[in-house]
């Protein structure tokens, strides 16, 4: 049914997506944890700048990356000094696209869910002579779980979904930079509606799934507050 | 025996209220920080725990250093248990999950905290989730988890105050026993009279624009000298000693000051030691010992000082041997009977609370 050409975009989205969603919720966890509970009053600033990519277009933030990570580019002068490949039209590049474009949608979420803790928890924690790290695993990760899942599934639905700044960032490298969006964008081009259909069909189903199983599991990992 | 007091200068600022707070508190007893909300007894408690940090506070536990200068123990290093006004238990964790938390790997602990789910009669709500309990046995949770921990200090902020009034009346003798027994020094922050009069050794009043006074519990609630003993429902403490049972009507004889009192409302073994609540209200004078009354505790006492209340009637402080009654009686009753300090009366007290 799924031609060899489009299984290998849909292995390079659901790597994409994986990948993206695991780096996010390493920086982004610490991210949103300090947003929570900083005092800085210059807070709004790094919020603002975490919430951009809700707000501007993908092809805007494409552009720029583009700039950045290109041969001339800030980031790709680094990267050739290093005695690496520019980031363009790579996976690698596309991971680092998708983590800045999909990091709201984890961090927000984190970020009111352990703004909804409060710092009572950590304090009976650290009564309890249990350290910021230990009371960060044995009670903020088990208290914080439904958030943690909403996070991961909104960044990683959202980084399947992806579309202009992989065209911007990535153009159309079979196996490397063209993911399902793509490949369904090509199917309509070449007045493939059949195939486009399989994999819109697919994706809109597994989306589907994929939220239906977050809110079925997130009222049953809520706790019962007295 | 080691030193075990806890030593405190510091001032605590909130907004525009500051209050210079300077004690020094015994060790292995309980002191009852009282006082109206805002006047910092909660703030006081959370310093010393390090949960709120105070600059240039100085807090010396047991000799040992929590805070002074730019030295500051971090909450989790300091030997204490805390227990808050709510929200103690953890909700991920059933009964037993967070009672396991105060007895991580420590020597002792887990026999210890056996001990405490017996004594309070915490077994059939171990596998119980935290919202499935009521407030009053949450609190029982959380006081049996920061014990459990063998802190060497512990800090109850308003334990009971969200709890009702039957489970309070029933558990404050259990608490007072367990911290008697356990030696822990405790500071125990209320509003609550009762809670005062059942737990403090040590009593200190927060007051909105004094510093924080100090003394003896039994003391500072009959001191005229203080605001205490001209509350409505000022009250004296005596402490004495259970001398038989009279069972054929219910009662209990104590001995307070080679005195017996009749008291009702509880049991207790023969030796041990009580403490009694009277209440100012409770308590009138007579010149003659009254004879055919239904009042049975009736003692010869001196009178130590005589204070006026603001509302015509006075405050008399009187002397039972060492120990010291209150009496709220009429200006008029003062000036009809001649009653001047130093003289000699009868109290008669028509009720009497036992207390452990």
């Amino acid at each position: 049914m799924l031609s060899p050409a489009d299984l290998t975009a849909l292995w390079l989205s659901l790597r994409l997506a994986l990948l993206t969603t695991l780096i996010l919720l390493l920086i982004g966890t610490p991210l949103a944890w300090w947003l929570a509970h900083s005092r800085w009053r210059f807070r709004f600033i790094p919020e603002t700048l975490v919430a951009l990519p809700l707000v501007l277009p993908p092809t805007v933030l494409g552009f720029y990356l583009l700039l950045a990570l290109g041969p001339q580019g800030w980031i790709g002068q680094a990267m050739l000094t290093l005695g690496a490949e520019p980031l363009v039209f790579s996976f690698t590049g596309l991971l680092f696209g998708s983590v800045v474009y999909s990091l709201p949608f984890v961090v927000q979420p984190l970020q009111d869910t352990f703004q909804a803790l409060g710092r009572r928890p950590l304090e009976v924690a650290a009564t309890l002579r249990l350290s910021p790290l230990a009371s960060f695993w044995r009670v903020v990760v088990p208290m914080a779980r439904p958030g943690f899942l909403t996070a991961a599934t909104l960044g990683f639905a959202h980084t399947i979904g992806e579309f202009g700044v992989v065209l911007m960032l990535g153009g159309n490298i079979p196996g490397e930079t063209r993911v399902l969006a793509i490949a369904i964008y090509d199917h309509v081009e070449s007045l493939e509606y059949a195939a486009a259909h399989v994999l819109a069909g697919g994706l809109l189903l597994l989306s589907f799934l994929l939220l239906l199983l977050v809110y079925s599991l997130r009222s049953r990992l809520r706790f019962r507050r007295a | 025996m080691t030193d075990t007091t806890l030593d405190l200068d510091l001032t605590l600022v909130r907004g525009s209220f500051h209050q210079a707070v300077r004690l020094i508190l015994p060790g292995r007893q309980v002191s009852v920080l009282f006082g109206a909300s805002g006047t910092g007894k909660t703030s006081l408690l959370r310093a010393i725990a390090g949960l709120d940090r105070h600059a240039g506070a100085r807090i010396y536990s047991a000799a040992q250093c929590w805070q002074d200068g730019s030295r500051f123990l971090p909450t989790h290093r300091r030997p204490l248990g805390y227990v808050f006004q709510e929200d103690n238990l953890f909700p991920h964790l059933s009964v037993a999950g967070n009672l396991a938390l105060a007895v991580r790997g420590t020597a002792g602990a887990e026999v210890l905290l056996e001990q405490l789910i017996e004594s309070l009669g915490l077994g059939p709500l171990l596998a119980q989730q935290p919202w499935q309990l009521s407030g009053g046995e949450r609190q029982k949770v959380a006081i049996a988890r920061a014990l459990a921990l063998q802190p060497q200090l512990l800090l109850l902020d308003e334990p009971l105050s969200a709890v009702d009034e039957a489970f309070k009346q029933q558990f404050l003798p259990a608490l007072k026993r367990l911290l008697v027994d356990s030696g822990i020094t405790t500071l125990y922050v209320t509003h609550a009279s009762a809670e005062v009069a059942a737990l403090a050794d040590t009593l200190v009043l927060f007051q909105r624009h004094a510093p924080p006074v100090q003394a003896v519990a039994s003391q500072l609630l009959t001191d005229l000298g203080q605001p205490l003993a001209f509350r409505p429902d000022a009250e004296a403490l005596l402490l004495a000693r259970v001398k038989g049972h009279d069972a054929p009507f219910g009662l209990l004889e104590v001995d307070c000051e080679g005195h017996a009192f009749h008291v009702g409302g509880g049991a207790a073994p023969t030796g041990r030691q009580v403490r009694l609540r009277v209440q100012a209200q409770d308590v009138s004078l007579t010149r003659q010992a009254p004879v055919a009354t239904s009042i049975l505790n009736v003692v010869p006492v001196t009178i130590r000082a005589i204070a006026l209340n603001d509302d015509h009637s006075c405050v008399v402080q009187l002397l039972l041997g060492e120990q010291r009654l209150l009496a709220r009686i009429t200006r008029r009753s003062v000036s009809l009977l001649g009653l001047a300090e130093g003289d000699r009366v009868y109290a008669q007290i028509k009720s009497v609370a036992l207390l452990q």
